[in-house]
């Protein structure tokens, strides 16, 4: 756990408790380390956002909550790219099976817009399930230059 | 910050000034509970304005929807003052746009409700 660098740039690895005010710590890290990495205003904004929508996520649907369930966050930053990773200790979930929040008799749903937003404002968005138990989600924002 | 909200009355239609994140957790039920208490003293025409709003997540954007729909469903009518670029975009890339009245002056959204 805490801050490292490696020849894959500098990482920053927590293992967060399942309330909200984790999701604000998660943004705010990896905020940071887009900043550092050079990342223009709008594209801190955007990671920000897609970190927070991934760690309510993994806090509300994933751990549900659960004072014994942590979720890990790890931030990677390198030279060209910022890596986030966000593993919880829920039930996991089929990213298939997810309605389509712009189809028509959706659009009126209150809930069902987060995945979507994490992939319109990341250049990649992963998810795996962990074993023996979880899912893990890994997002990766690339600086301008290297797109 | 969480978002305020503080409402004054033009002519008929209630203008509610929100200001700060409406995000999961106190932003978005800030939120909610203003809508519902305006709604509940008979209120039907509102005006959000969310020139103020720094940030909104997903779950903001359900609030927006859920208040929209709650307030049509009792005949009344909810629309949308003063969006910030990041709003707006946010309101295009999930196709709400097309769905809020969104008005840039407020004496024209106003009329609107006429």
């Amino acid at each position: 756990m805490g801050e490292n660098a490696s020849s894959e740039g500098r990482k920053v690895e927590r293992w967060l408790d399942s309330v909200l005010d984790s999701v604000d710590e998660a943004e705010r890290l990896a905020v940071e380390m887009a900043e550092e990495l050079g990342f223009p205003e709008d594209d801190l904004h955007k990671i920000g956002m897609a970190v927070r929508e991934s760690m309510v996520n993994a806090v509300v649907h994933g751990n549900r909550y659960n004072g014994r369930k942590k979720v890990h966050l790890t931030v990677i930053g390198g030279q060209d790219r910022l890596a986030v990773t966000i593993g919880d200790e829920g039930e996991g979930f089929d990213l298939g099976a997810l309605p389509d929040p712009l189809a028509e008799h959706n659009l009126l749903h209150q809930s069902g817009r987060g995945i979507f937003l994490i992939r319109a404002f990341m250049d990649e968005f992963e998810v795996r399930r962990l074993v023996p138990g979880g899912t893990e989600v890994k997002l990766v924002k690339y600086l301008e230059k290297k797109r | 910050m969480s978002a305020k909200l503080s409402s004054r009355q033009v002519g008929d239609v209630t203008v509610i000034d929100v200001s700060g994140r409406i995000t999961l957790g106190e932003g978005s039920s800030n939120l909610r509970e203003g809508i519902r208490g305006l709604m509940a003293q008979g209120n039907k025409k509102l005006l959000l304005n969310l020139g103020d709003v720094s940030y909104i997540d997903s779950s903001g954007i359900g609030e927006l929807v859920s208040g929209f729909t709650s307030v049509a469903n009792q005949g009344g009518q909810l629309k949308l003052l003063n969006l910030t670029k990041r709003v707006k975009d946010l309101l295009q890339i999930t196709k709400l746009y097309t769905v809020f009245e969104v008005y840039d002056e407020e004496a024209a959204a106003v009329r609107s409700f006429a």
